[in-house]
Formats: C-alpha cells, sequence, structure tokens
C-alpha cells in the first residue's frame, strides 16, 4: 500500500488494471463498429445469402449472454477446434461482437430512416446501389447513430469488467486481488465505482462533442 | 467431439439451474418495476433535493458495471457489515437496483407523454398527489410503455448469469460446475448458450406481440 491517506492508498494497486480496461473498451468498440457498419448494411443487401449470414449473426451474438459468450470462447473453442485466443483478446473480440451486434441494429434503423426522397434523387442521378450508399445515405445515416452509438460505448466499458472472470487483471481483477488481500469491501469497490463513473462520463462527454460537431451547419440530424 | 450422454447428463443440473435463473429474473423485474417508478416520480418532484438525488443514483447506477455492483453488495455485507445475505438475495437486490434505473427512464418517457391538461384537469378536481398518479396519469402513462419495459426485462435475463460469480446456482453456474467434475465445458456450455439465444428469442417475440397489442390498444 502507499502514503496516501484511506481509502486511496489503495489507488496505485487499483489502477494498475485500467491501462487494461482501457485496451479492451477501445480494442472492442473498434471491433464493435465494424462489426457494426458490416452487418448493419449487410441487413439492407438485396443477396440473401448475406441478409441472413447477418440476422444469423445478430441473433446469435445478441442472443447469448456476453459472459456465456466470453466463457464459450475462451474455454470451450480451444477444446474444439484447438485454437484459441489470449484471454485479452477474447475479450475484445467477445463483447466488440456482443455489442456489434446491437450496433448492426441501429446502423439498420438509421439507414432506414433517411427519406425515400433520398434514394429516388440518387437513382434519378444514375448512382449504382454502393454509391448510393456511399455518398448519399450512409453520410445522412451517421448522425442519428451517434447518440445510441454513445450508449453501447458505455455498455461495453461497463461489460469489461466481465474479462476478470476469464483471468484478465483488469480494473475489477485488481479490486478482486485488494480484496482478498486485504478485506476492505466497501472502499475497494466503492473506489471501483467511481472510477467506472468517471469512464463512463468521459465516453458520454466525448460523444455529445462528437455530436456537435457531426450536426454542425445541419439544418436537422439524420432524419430524427 | 460432440456427446450426446454427456448432453443427457447435464440436463437436469441446467434445468435446475434455469428455475433459479428465472426465479433471480422474476424477482428482480418486480424490484425494478416498483423502483424505477419511484426514481421516475422522485425526479418530477418540485423539491430539488428530491429530484436531484434521484437524478444521480440513476444516473451513477446506470454508468457503473452490473458486477462490480454485485461484488460490491456481496463483499460489503460480507467483510464490512459482518451478515452476509444469501448469494440469490443479493443478485435479486442487485438486478432489480441496476435494471430499476433503466426502467425508470421508460416510465419518464411515459409520464413525459401525458398532456398538461391532465394534470391540470386533476387539479381542478381537487385530488392529491398520489390520487393524481394512481387515477389519471399512470393508467395513462403505462400502457404506452410496456414494450420498453419488457426490452429490458430481456436484458436483465442476459444478464442474470452474472450471478454465477457471486456463486448462485443459476444456469451458468450449474455447467461451470459440472464441467469442473466432469473436465469437460463443450456441451454444458453449449447448450447454455443455445438456451440463452432461444430465451431471448422467444422473449423477443413475446414482447413485439405485446407491442402491437398496445398499439392497437392506445391508438
Amino acid at each position: 500500500m502507499s502514503d496516501l491517506p484511506p481509502p486511496f492508498d489503495l489507488l496505485p494497486f487499483l489502477l494498475k488494471g485500467l491501462h487494461i480496461t482501457v485496451i479492451i473498451a477501445l480494442g472492442g468498440s473498434a471491433v464493435a463498429i465494424v462489426m457494426a457498419v458490416v452487418f448493419g448494411l449487410w441487413s439492407k443487401s438485396t443477396d440473401p445469402i448475406l441478409r441472413w449470414f447477418s440476422a444469423a449473426y445478430i441473433t446469435v451474438f445478441r442472443g447469448a449472454s456476453a459472459l456465456i459468450l466470453l466463457y464459450w470462447f475462451y474455454f470451450v473453442m480451444p477444446e474444439l477446434t484447438g485454437f484459441g485466443l489470449d484471454a485479452i483478446t477474447t475479450g475484445i473480440f467477445v463483447l466488440g461482437a456482443n455489442v456489434g451486434a446491437y450496433g448492426a441494429e441501429v446502423v439498420r434503423t438509421s439507414i432506414e430512416s433517411v427519406s425515400k426522397g433520398q434514394y429516388q434523387a440518387a437513382a434519378a442521378l444514375n448512382l449504382s446501389r454502393w454509391q448510393t450508399m456511399r455518398y448519399v445515405i450512409f453520410p445522412q445515416a451517421v448522425l442519428s447513430m451517434v447518440p445510441p452509438f454513445g450508449n453501447l460505448m458505455i455498455e461495453l466499458l461497463k461489460g469489461t469488467a466481465l474479462v476478470s472472470t476469464i483471468t484478465v487483471t483488469d480494473l475489477t481483477m485488481q479490486g478482486m486481488y485488494l480484496r482478498a488481500d486485504t478485506h476492505r469491501s466497501l472502499e475497494i469497490f466503492g473506489l471501483l465505482l467511481v472510477i467506472y463513473f468517471l469512464l463512463s462520463s468521459l465516453i458520454t462527454l466525448g460523444f455529445r462533442l462528437l455530436e456537435r460537431r457531426l450536426s454542425h451547419g445541419r439544418d436537422y440530424g439524420g432524419g430524427q | 467431439m460432440w456427446n450426446w450422454d454427456i448432453v443427457w447428463e447435464v440436463m437436469p443440473d441446467i434445468l435446475k439451474g434455469l428455475v433459479v435463473t428465472i426465479e433471480a429474473v422474476a424477482g428482480g423485474m418486480t424490484l425494478a418495476l416498483i423502483l424505477g417508478l419511484l426514481w421516475a416520480v422522485m425526479r418530477r418532484s418540485k423539491v430539488p433535493f428530491i429530484s436531484w438525488t434521484a437524478w444521480a443514483f440513476v444516473e451513477f447506477i446506470r454508468s457503473t458495471p452490473l458486477l462490480v455492483q454485485l461484488f460490491f453488495v456481496y463483499y460489503v455485507m460480507t467483510d464490512v457489515v459482518g451478515r452476509s445475505l444469501s448469494p440469490l438475495v443479493t443478485g435479486i437486490l442487485v438486478l432489480g437496483v441496476h435494471y430499476s434505473c433503466y426502467t425508470a427512464e421508460v416510465y419518464r418517457a411515459g409520464l413525459d407523454g401525458i398532456a398538461k391538461g391532465q394534470w391540470n384537469a386533476a387539479k381542478a378536481l381537487n385530488l392529491n398527489a398520489f390520487q393524481t398518479y394512481r387515477y389519471v396519469i399512470l393508467p395513462q402513462a403505462i400502457p404506452p410503455v410496456l414494450p420498453n419495459l419488457g426490452n429490458y426485462l430481456i436484458a436483465m435475463l442476459k444478464e442474470a448469469p452474472l450471478l454465477s460469480v457471486i456463486t448462485v446456482m443459476e444456469v451458468l453456474r450449474e455447467a461451470q460446475v459440472f464441467g469442473n467434475a466432469h473436465y469437460r465445458y463443450l456441451e454444458p456450455l453449449t447448450i447454455v448458450g443455445v438456451l440463452f439465444i432461444l430465451l431471448s428469442l422467444i422473449a423477443g417475440l413475446s414482447v413485439e406481440w405485446v407491442r402491437k397489442r398496445t398499439a392497437a390498444m392506445t391508438s
């Protein structure tokens, strides 16, 4: 323990897990955004196979609980395929894919919220389906994706605590170590809650700034 | 690889765990529905201290992990208070309080949807605050938000496996215990995963059904 007055003497040890939590949250959000955009667009595809693939992904990764997915990919996949990922990578991909499945629905509904006239205008300009999506629809849909994505990122941050159950030494795991040593549970878990709250507030703030930036100079937000 | 004998062997344990999961979700949801309404009504209070407390509590709980909240209550009771609650009771309490902060937002949207004239009419009839909510506002505010409340029931079901970390013998914990005893995780964990996918599909369809019914009722 350090020389700080209690309960802050616990902080240096607790914060040793901070960078792991941040890495998993950032890595997970990158995975989530990619998955959300790819599967969200595929769910609007003309190709029935892509649509089916997207529906299957959303059903599995949204339906099964995050903790069960984490255990499955960490304990069962190596047993089944002989190929396993380390705990941190598993955490990033599983949590990312889990949040990405919710994100895919956000992308889909945002695209659907763009008015029909925009598609007709693009057709009148003789744009291909890809060009219509890339230059006309998607840029307008992005703005209405921002607030729900902000909420999903907070869900993801909260979800990172789950990786402590597959041996990753994140913030929560450091808390568990401390608890085993000192039994000062009120201070340890109280501090942990405050740290997670501050991290969530940072995400909220970031997304508010992003929304303001993206909506700059627009008359109205993407169809909402 | 896949062994059906193990499936039949683990099935009774998993079903036993499923009962506990359902108990936890039923208890948690009851608490969430009651407390959430309390937060939503408190937030509308004219006394700043009351509305601010409700706001701060809801924001804080929504911004922090359920897992850490579970540890907080479970270990503070054991280490600090010295009187540990049973794991299942702890789980129901924490699930209920956590999700009450989500249902509070749903109720709030429902309350915001009520026209000002309804409040004025209640005042004109000399109803007190309780009577206004009980007989005028809530009967109009709650039916339209039922499907959204249902969504949080599904969300809670999906987070219920977290109770395994404080040793509640729910589905996931049963599968783990079986796995530890038999050195075999493939079947138990896969069954639990498939079970949750099926449950959330069924729950999703039910919420969709309620949404159609309430849309027909309230239009």
